[in-house]
């Protein structure tokens, strides 16, 4: 099973966002996106999505182009929590869309909550939420829909440091029951070191892959804390996001 | 929803509307004694003491026409909602109806009431059915807006996720665009009921068979403005309690709100 971007184009309007980004996920692997904001990171999984399409380049699942939408569960930069569904609900929303009665979606995703941190909210309403469990029924909603690949634009971005920590222990921990193949955009080294197989680095607008690192570090990584190869390329990554930005 | 629920809104509802209680009472206070002090006839300004006692004695008539009022608020207001709700789905799927219908809507808003009324009883009658009109005319268009409007609030991560889910165009309306548009809904439902009462009572005021509009007209020219205001009075408690079966609903439909 093998995701391939290749040299994707697009011009926004007037603004030329992508300038020719490529980029391959296989089976299980988990794949950073870095880069700095408004790059054009968003726009790569509308991309995906299909809610844009490219200039130029394309899109292939297994040597296939990507047909039908079937593939991704996606997760919103902001949790995209519907206010007027309870937690349960929009925990279950992809399986409604798919058909399921809504009763029937209810008991697939019951047992599962407990698992996400909240178990004994599902009659609230999301704005009774914290924001880390906000996150949580976000990522929530996309696991349950059972698609071959994730994609999570800046899952834990909103959320303070401490918060943050331990949503990226949760999800490593989650990843490591299920390994899903899985796109993750994110602002945040550390985050990228600590839960890649690889990371790819954006330039600023327009956007190319300006250096791909492979992590090879052994897992769970979290637990532990950061070691010194993995120290070490935080420091490379950010040398060059700040060089990038020189130029 | 349960009974408690209700009357703690209620008594909510009861407590914020204290300040208001008072200043009408203060304004009735002043008004009584302003009579009273200035010996104006009752032919000219009536006291609300007086007005309060001859409404009271012509209740029977007051009740059935404001019945007849009611009844033509309502429908026509119904019938102003459902065209307006079916509409704003057509346009939602068909944005060229926009652009072809709206116009015409807005024209339709610039019209004097007090021109069209008469025109509307001459071609339609006494009926209801010239009424049913009025009220749609000055309701359809502020009801059609706020769904649109409402529809194009919809956040887009929502619309992008459900895309991304699977969900066709029919989904997305009917899961995101719908429950997005229900605070607009409500906001043009509040002001929009007010207006349909004045404009049933227009209508009747231009000829009717009953309602308070066509009493209104008949107690001005006997020189009775004791039972005109009597009929104001009426008019505005009917129209305050169907803004407050406004509220009522809207705060029924979004549970998410209140809790
Ligand atoms: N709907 C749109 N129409 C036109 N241009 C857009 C639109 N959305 C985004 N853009 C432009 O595309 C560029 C990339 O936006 P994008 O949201 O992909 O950035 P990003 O890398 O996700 O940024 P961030 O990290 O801040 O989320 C931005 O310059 C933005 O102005
Ligand atoms: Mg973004």
């Amino acid at each position: 099973m093998t995701l391939r971007l290749d040299d994707l184009r697009l011009t926004r309007g007037v603004t030329h966002v992508l300038d020719g980004v490529s980029l391959e996920a296989r089976a299980a692997e988990f794949i950073s996106i870095l880069g700095p904001s408004g790059a054009g990171k968003s726009t790569l999984f509308e991309l995906l999505l299909g809610s844009l399409e490219p200039d130029g380049g394309q899109i292939s699942f297994n040597g296939q182009p990507v047909q039908g939408r079937d593939l991704f569960a996606f997760m919103p930069q902001r949790d995209a929590l519907m206010p007027w569904r309870r937690v349960i609900d929009n925990i279950a929303l992809g399986l409604e869309v798919q058909g399921l009665p809504r009763r029937a979606a209810r008991e697939r995703v019951r047992p599962l909550l407990p698992r996400f941190g909240l178990d004994g909210f599902e009659r609230h309403w999301p704005h009774q939420l914290s924001g880390g469990m906000r996150q949580r029924a976000a990522l929530a909603r996309t696991l349950v829909q059972d698609r071959p690949l994730l994609l999570l634009d800046e899952p834990f971005g909103a959320l303070d440091a401490l918060t943050r920590t331990r949503m990226q222990r949760w999800l490593e921990a989650r990843l490591q029951e299920t390994r899903v193949t899985t796109l993750l955009v994110t602002h945040d080294v550390r985050e990228a070191v600590a839960l890649s197989d690889r990371i790819y680095l954006l330039s600023p607008r327009p956007a190319r892959v300006v250096e791909v690192f492979d992590v090879p570090q052994p897992r769970p990584r979290m637990e532990t804390g950061p070691g010194e190869e993995a120290l070490a390329l935080e420091t490379r990554i950010l040398r060059t996001l700040l060089e990038g930005e020189r130029e | 929803m349960d009974i408690a629920d209700v009357s703690r809104a209620a008594a909510r509802g009861l407590k914020r509307a204290a300040p208001a209680l008072v200043s009408v009472i203060l304004i009735l206070l002043g008004w009584e004694v302003y009579v009273d002090l200035s010996g104006i006839s009752a032919t000219a300004l009536p006291a609300p003491s007086r007005v309060a006692e001859q409404g009271w004695q012509a209740r029977a008539v007051l009740a059935e026409n404001a019945l007849a009022t009611l009844t033509a608020t309502l429908s026509g207001f119904a019938v102003s909602l459902a065209c307006a709700f079916v509409l704003s789905v057509a346009i939602d799927f068909v944005p060229l109806l926009r652009r072809a219908l709206f116009p015409v809507f807005v024209i339709s808003q610039t019209l004097p009431l007090v021109a069209i009324a008469p025109l509307v009883v001459l071609w339609f009658g006494f009926g209801l059915l010239p009424k049913i009109l009025l009220v749609a005319l000055v309701t359809f268009f502020p009801m059609l807006v706020a769904l649109v409007d409402g529809y194009e609030a919809t956040d887009r991560d929502i619309t992008r996720l459900l895309r991304s889910m699977g969900a066709g165009r029919g989904q997305v309306f009917w899961r995101a665009r719908l429950p997005s548009a229900l605070p607009f809904f409500f906001a043009g439902l509040r002001i929009s009921i007010t207006y349909a009462v004045v404009a049933a009572i227009f209508a009747e005021y231009a000829g009717a068979a009953r309602g308070l509009g066509i009493f209104i007209l008949n107690a001005k020219n006997n020189f009775r403005p004791d039972l005109v205001l009597a009929a104001v009075f009426v008019s505005s408690a009917l129209t305050l309690a169907l803004f407050a079966l406004a509220v009522l609903a809207q705060y029924m439909s979004q549970p998410w709100r209140r809790a």
